[in-house]
């Protein structure tokens, strides 16, 4: 039986829903049988396979202009996708953003005090998104793991029963944000 | 006529005149979820969290009074989809962040997401600007988490007697305010006695120094203390 593919992408997150990911203990074990992790930041490849993949998790929120055009070509490229965590569900930290005015948030930042370049830094960043967004709100999602990261538990037990085929059971605790 | 009988969910329930829904319901051990209901205060029916079928129509269980012969619904399809939908504008009219909340894991928002399986918000978020008020030297009010369910207004007048909480404008600029609007800090009606605290579902009434997901709150407080001047 060849492997599930399996991609992960990291926008405006803090990374804990990939630490979550590799807390998984013991099912790490059975994963590595049964996928192939092809781009993600644990591997270090930046594109998708030929072909495309089964699952992409999103850990974060879409906050700038590359990532809501990887966002998109994600959905292309993948069956099913997973708002992996509360800032790719809700918008959670990144979103507290919204409100404020973007281009002075940037100019505040990056233009006064600087003394030896003032240049706002556009050429070598992405622009910012005006407002923070959820995943769902630009691409459809599959499935919503909450949590500020999500547990464990409920990452292995949503995998695993992709694997198998089946709808994960995402009911009651499941769904706390935070 | 000294008792009433209803339906509730197929079963064959007794009240007495004067018994709300929600009253009757949870005596059964029927749990219909509530955001603004709280045991020892008058019933307002602002949230809509409640709401139950009667003939067809939605009413809230905590505000509608048992009649004899009545047939209510508590948990059908559309009732579910209805109380999602108005969970959902909860979520998005406010900033309700819980990671980084005080009342992490002690919030009834938070809980209601859960029990009603709100998978996201799929209504825009609004991101609205609300002014923090830490003017009082114990207590804060982080409107942002506020629901406006009003919990601590009637607290503070129907159980206090202060009337320092009050509701101000409508519709999405609706807030809770103390005296005339003043910070809570120079609100002279305020007696400080945390009814407000304890009352608010979430965290935007909260003790100062409470750190992250440390807040718990003593829900049962307001109506302990209905029942014991009840016994006096």
């Amino acid at each position: 039986m060849s492997k599930v593919k399996v991609s992960t992408l990291w926008f405006s997150g803090c990374a804990g829903c990939h630490m979550s990911l590799l807390d998984i203990d013991e099912v790490l074990i059975d994963l590595a049988g049964r996928i192939e992790l092809c781009n993600s930041p644990i591997t270090d490849l930046k594109v998708f396979p030929e072909g495309g993949v089964d699952v992409t998790l999103i850990e974060g929120a879409i906050a700038n202009e590359e990532q809501l055009h990887l966002v998109k070509e994600a959905r292309e490229k993948s069956k099913i996708l997973i708002a992996f965590g509360d800032c790719a569900v809700t918008g959670n930290v990144p979103g507290l953003r919204n409100g404020l005015q973007t281009d002075t948030l940037i100019e505040d930042i990056y233009g006064k005090g600087v003394t030896t370049n003032g240049n706002l830094p556009y050429d070598v960043v992405p622009r910012l998104l005006d407002r923070v967004r959820p995943v769902h709100e630009v691409v459809p999602v599959e499935y919503f793991l909450h949590g500020c990261p999500p547990p464990p538990g409920v990452i292995a037990k949503t995998i695993l029963a992709l694997l198998d085929g089946k709808t994960p059971e995402l009911v009651g605790e499941d769904l706390k944000f935070g | 006529m000294d008792k009433i009988t209803l339906t509730i969910d197929g079963q064959l329930l007794t009240a007495s005149p004067g018994e709300t829904l929600l009253t009757v319901a949870t005596r059964n051990g029927i749990r219909i979820p509530t955001l603004c209901h709280l045991e020892g205060l008058t019933d307002v029916g602002a949230c809509r969290l409640c709401i139950v079928e009667v003939i067809g129509q939605l009413v809230p269980a905590c505000t509608t009074e048992a009649a004899n012969e009545m047939v209510v619904k508590t948990r059908t399809e559309a009732i579910k989809k209805y109380r999602r939908q108005v969970l959902e504008m909860l979520f998005a009219e406010g900033n309700h962040v819980c990671s980084f909340c005080i009342s992490n894991g002690g919030c009834e928002l938070q809980d209601l997401a859960c029990e009603l399986e709100m998978h996201s918000v799929t209504v825009p978020y609004a991101y609205p600007r609300n002014r923090v008020d830490a003017s009082h030297p114990w207590f804060l009010i982080d409107r942002d988490r506020c629901v406006l369910c009003g919990r601590c207004v009637r607290a503070c007048g129907e159980v206090e007697g202060a009337h320092t909480w009050a509701f101000a404008e409508r519709g999405h600029t609706a807030r809770v305010i103390t005296d005339l609007d003043v910070d809570w800090g120079d609100a002279e009606s305020c007696t400080s006695c945390g009814k407000c605290v304890e009352s608010c579902p979430t965290g935007a009434i909260a003790l100062k120094g409470a750190s992250n997901a440390e807040m718990r709150k003593d829900t049962d407080m307001v109506a302990r203390l209905v029942e014991r001047r009840e016994h006096e």
